[in-house]
């Protein structure tokens, strides 16, 4: 079973929406596309289901061509940030609810209901109305009933947005347990780097309408193919700074620091590196880390992190250290950069080299 | 500016009531000094925005009073106590310029038109606003309109509170990220008392210098970010703030010792009491270690958040939750667990012993 | 978002299309085709072209029936709107009050319109109407069957009596959806009650009272039943507006090209107005 786009573009008037797109996706897989909002997510999943028809391309299921296909062929099933259910059913009448339309019977519908609310701990709140659950349960009901279909398709979109901070974390780590042992694609939508990692899979990075980069979940992590991949997936922001290299020695444009990378063969010259905070720390870290000073202009300190802004020279810069390292503001501060774990990018944005 | 204080306050929606749900918020005492950045972070239903509305007087509450700088303001209207409230979504005045909008609470108190203009302009180069002050403000987006609720709150420089119910909710997650620095950028700048409502635990520790933790109406404990981290006074602040969440085992204590699994655990105060119904070791993934001996589990998964890894064992009392940074490695199958003393706590009935 | 194309649905359209087609189409069509023809009797016709249409376009009657129209459309939206409006900012938003109100407010709507006119005739009939006989009492010379002025004062408090609570309901509607924050953050602007309604209540109700308007303007542009048993058009010609001047045309005079061509005329002023609504419509959609 796989999920094939092939050369699909979505024009709305003069706008792209959808730029041309090859994608491939294999049964039994997560897929995450991770990219801001507008970036055309949702656009995408929409005609991965049938909901709306791409100006261009096809999609074949399973080795089918269903591009013409309306959605209530397709077997799919989706979950939205909103948690969509029927106000008016119990959540056992809402999970049971695309089972009834196929006309299976009642005993087999019982017993499917049974397992998946069990998966989503929703066995005591049989008898109750969405509006009577709180956030979590009621967006437990709505995964429970894009399960119970055993569609070959389950797409999510942000399911978990409209979450508490804590329900986030508690379902998402839920959701591979869900999914695994269902001969099924999964396509998540989300705007979280975090969530990409923790659920693993595979991620396909978005940036308006474009789709960057796809891949193993932790390969796109660790080796975007380009600047705006990387950017995609960081959280907080990516650093990025004007470099040059001479002879075996890189320096940043304002020569305030310097260091050497044996492993990194590149041709001299401009290019631009790529630091994510967590490799600048207020402690040495990596075996070979370079000095950075700067002016802090921001302290913010969570107990388990400390997020550090200073400015060196005319930039600004984020650093993320373990723990809790007090800093003043307007303060002089040195840091530390691993210098292992800079990405570098050639003038077109390209990845050269990564060690 | 002024040092609040919250006085034995209650609060309840219903005309009537039963029990402890009934009631929306019980018994609140807290004081707050001039000029800092204070958070309320719970979970949704806590009780955060009905504290935060009773504090700017959008509540009128059923029991108890609030002091502004000792003065009982508990019956005055907001625009008496002089406070300013950002709200969830943006709250801008569709039709008004961004200018007119930052200066219609000035023109609402009766200031000049000169006074006014000098003072939109500086609101707007502290916010970044300065190039659309010409703009519509429906055109903005989300976290250019959010400023703008952010600027009206700051124009009138005697404000004694500014109050933020949950301010980052619509706005784009990389911007959010952009927008709360810049918030504390601010406080670090001006210097008011800030009070910031969220179930967002990165929001509230990287903002506040004070945070209160609520759950189901109360305030379960109130201290620095670092504070909340390193020791919390109850499970469920070991829970909640954290991610992920404090370890909470449950342990035999005999004698003053402590046991899991029949394997003795050093927590980092003596325990003298035993007469609890529930006793647990609380201790946080960052300073659990797989070690050559000590609880016994079995390696069940491993994740890659790209900064560390988070790796979920099981023993026979429980989950536990190990994080280490990337470049470790990870024994696979069975595996003993050390825990760090200074940080691991022994809690009976939910509350910490010590 | 494009719907995927179900070609089955055209079946279920069958039975209303014949439906339409024998109560709309067809009757459309004979009129049309009246306006292009004369006709004496026994289904003779014989071409006109347009000339009923140039006829009624230069006719001083049709001109004035036109202009009485706009008037009466005119006041009766300068008086509905702003009372619509003012009546559901005072309804209350919680409480038992609400469901009182909203059945209150309903009320008027239900009335068949030829029930409107007759209450509304016998309530103002000068000498036994409580309406009639109060305003004599109380000195006015008010006899709405022999004076204009009157005829017309009675037509339009009629109106406003049966349709402001349209406008009550829909504005009532709009003033819900707007969220308390709005007002929260206007107490603690410190902004006048005036400011409010000015800067939050009015824009955010801009949608529902462009709806408003076009309901009312389309259906006071075509109002028949209610003046017709009211005044039946009189004194004189005073309340003809131009429904009942052109079924004078029709039924009374039996002109059925001048009348045909008419109401064709009639038609295409109520399809302009609601084509410029619409673009204005979405022109602010589009803006926002």
């Amino acid at each position: 079973m796989s999920l094939e786009l092939k050369n699909v573009e979505k024009k709305v008037g003069q706008d792209t929406h959808i730029h041309r797109t090859d994608l491939s996706f294999q049964k039994n897989s997560i897929n995450i596309l991770l990219g801001s909002t507008l970036a055309g997510k949702t656009t995408l999943m929409q005609i991965m289901a049938g909901l709306d028809k791409p100006t261009n391309g096809e999609i074949w299921f399973d080795n089918k061509n269903v591009t013409g296909m309306t959605v209530q062929k397709r077997n799919v099933s989706m979950v939205y940030q909103q948690f969509i259910n029927y106000p008016n059913f119990t959540v056992l009448d809402n999970i049971a609810s695309p089972l009834k339309i196929t006309g299976m019977n009642s005993d087999e519908i019982k017993k499917k209901v049974g397992e998946v609310s069990e998966l989503l701990k929703l066995s005591g709140m049989l008898n109750k109305k969405p509006h009577e659950l709180s956030g979590g349960q009621q967006q437990r009901t709505a995964l429970a009933r894009a399960l119970v279909k055993d569609s070959g398709l389950i797409l999510l979109d942000e399911p978990l947005a409209n979450l508490d901070f804590k329900l986030r974390e508690e379902l998402r780590e839920e959701l591979p347990r869900l999914f695994e042992n269902r001969e099924c694609i999964v396509v998540y939508a989300t705007t979280e780097p975090s969530d990409a990692l923790l659920i693993g899979g595979n991620t396909a990075t978005l940036m308006q309408g474009k789709i960057i980069q796809y891949g193993k979940t932790i390969d796109v992590y660790n080796k975007p193919s380009n600047l705006i991949s990387a950017k995609v997936f960081s959280d907080p922001p990516i650093n990025v700074s004007e470099i040059k290299k001479t002879g075996d020695t890189f320096s940043l444009l304002n020569d305030s620091v310097k260091w050497k990378s044996s492993n990194v063969k590149i041709k001299d010259g401009k290019y631009k590196v790529g630091i994510r905070p967590h490799n600048i720390t207020t402690y040495r870290e990596g075996s070979n880390s370079v000095e950075i000073k700067g002016k802090v202009l921001i302290s913010e300190l969570s107990g388990s992190e400390s997020l550090i802004h200073f400015r060196n020279f005319n930039s600004n810069w984020v650093s993320l250290s373990n723990g809790t390292h007090q800093m003043n503001v307007g303060q002089e501060a040195k840091l530390y950069m691993n210098v292992d774990e800079f990405m570098y990018f050639d003038q077109s944005n390209k990845l050269v080299n990564h060690v | 500016m002024s040092k609040i204080t919250l006085n034995d306050l209650s609060h309840s929606y219903l005309d009537k009531q039963n029990s402890d749900v009934d009631w929306a918020l019980r018994n609140i005492n807290i004081e707050w000094q001039d000029g800092g950045a204070y958070a309320l972070l719970g979970p949704s239903g806590c009780g955060k925005t009905t504290l935060l509305n009773i504090i700017s007087g959008l509540l009128t509450p059923t029991k108890g009073k609030v002091f502004f700088d000792g003065k009982d303001i508990t019956s005055q209207t907001p625009v008496e106590r002089n406070i300013a409230q950002i709200f969830q979504f943006p709250v801008i005045y569709d039709t008004m310029t961004v200018y007119e909008n930052l200066a219609f609470p000035l023109k609402n108190r009766g200031m000049t038109d000169g006074e006014i203009n000098s003072r939109v302009k500086e609101i707007a180069k502290m916010l970044e606003l300065t190039k659309t002050l010409n703009n519509r403000a429906s055109g903005l987006t989300a976290d250019g309109k959010q400023k703008i609720s952010l600027g009206r709150g700051l124009a009138r420089s005697n404000v004694n509170v500014i109050m933020f119910d949950e301010p980052l909710t619509v706005i784009d997650p990389h911007l959010k990220w952009v927008l709360r620095s810049k918030l504390k950028e601010l406080h670090q700048k001006i210097n008011r008392t800030m009070i910031y409502v969220t179930h967002d635990q990165t929001e509230a520790l990287t903002f506040a210098d004070q945070v209160v933790v609520m759950h189901e109406g109360q305030v379960v404990q109130t201290g620095t970010p670092v504070e909340l981290f390193e020791k919390p006074k109850h499970t469920f602040v070991g829970h909640f703030i954290g991610s992920p969440g404090m370890n909470i085992i449950p342990c035999k204590l005999d004698n003053g010792n402590a046991a899991i699994d029949g394997v003795k655990v050093s927590v980092s105060s003596q325990i003298k009491k035993s007469n609890f119904s529930k006793t647990e070791i609380g201790i946080r993934p960052e300073f659990v270690s797989f070690s050559e001996e000590g609880i016994p589990v079995k390696v069940l998964k491993v994740s890659n958040t790209g900064r560390h890894k988070i790796i979920d064992t099981e023993c026979k009392s429980g989950k536990i939750k190990v994080l280490s940074l990337t470049s470790k490695d990870v024994p696979s199958g069975s595996a003993f667990l050390s825990f760090d003393k200074k940080y691991t706590y022994a809690y009976g009935d939910s509350w910490i012993i010590e | 978002m494009n719907k995927t194309i179900n070609q089955k649905a055209w079946l279920f359209v069958i039975p209303v299309f014949v439906l339409v087609a024998f109560n709309a189409v067809v009757p459309l069509m004979t009129v049309v085709n009246y306006a292009f023809q004369e006709t004496f009797a026994n289904n003779v016709f014989t071409w006109e072209g347009t000339r009923w249409f140039k006829q009624i376009l230069r006719s001083e009657r049709f001109h004035a029936a036109l202009g009485r129209q706009f008037l009466f459309t005119g006041v009766i939206l300068a008086i509905q709107i702003p009372l619509g409006i003012a009546i559901a900012l005072t309804m209350p938003k919680k409480g038992i009050g609400v469901p009182v109100c909203l059945v209150l407010m309903s009320m008027p709507l239900l009335i068949p319109w030829n029930v409107v006119g007759a209450m509304w005739n016998i309530f103002a009939l000068p000498e036994i109407g409580f309406l009639g006989h109060t305003l004599n009492d109380i000195g006015f010379d008010y006899n709405f069957t022999q004076q204009p002025g009157d005829a017309w004062f009675t037509t339009v408090l009629m109106d406003v009596w049966h349709w402001t609570s349209l406008v009550v309901l829909l504005s009532y509607a709009g003033l819900r959806s707007i969220q308390p924050a709005y007002y929260q953050a206007a107490e603690i602007d410190g902004a006048s009650r005036w400011a409010v309604f000015r800067y939050i209540e009015l824009p955010k109700m801009k949608k529902v009272l462009t709806i408003a308007i076009l309901l009312r303007f389309m259906d006071s542009f075509m109002i028949y039943t209610e003046p017709f048993v009211l005044t039946g058009g009189g004194p004189g010609n005073a309340t003809a507006f131009l429904s009942i001047d052109l079924v004078k045309m029709a039924l009374g005079q039996f002109d059925l090209g001048p009348a045909a061509a008419m109401s064709l005329i009639y038609f295409f002023i109520v399809l302009l107005v609601c084509w410029v609504f619409y673009n204005l419509m979405m022109r602010n959609e589009t803006q926002s």
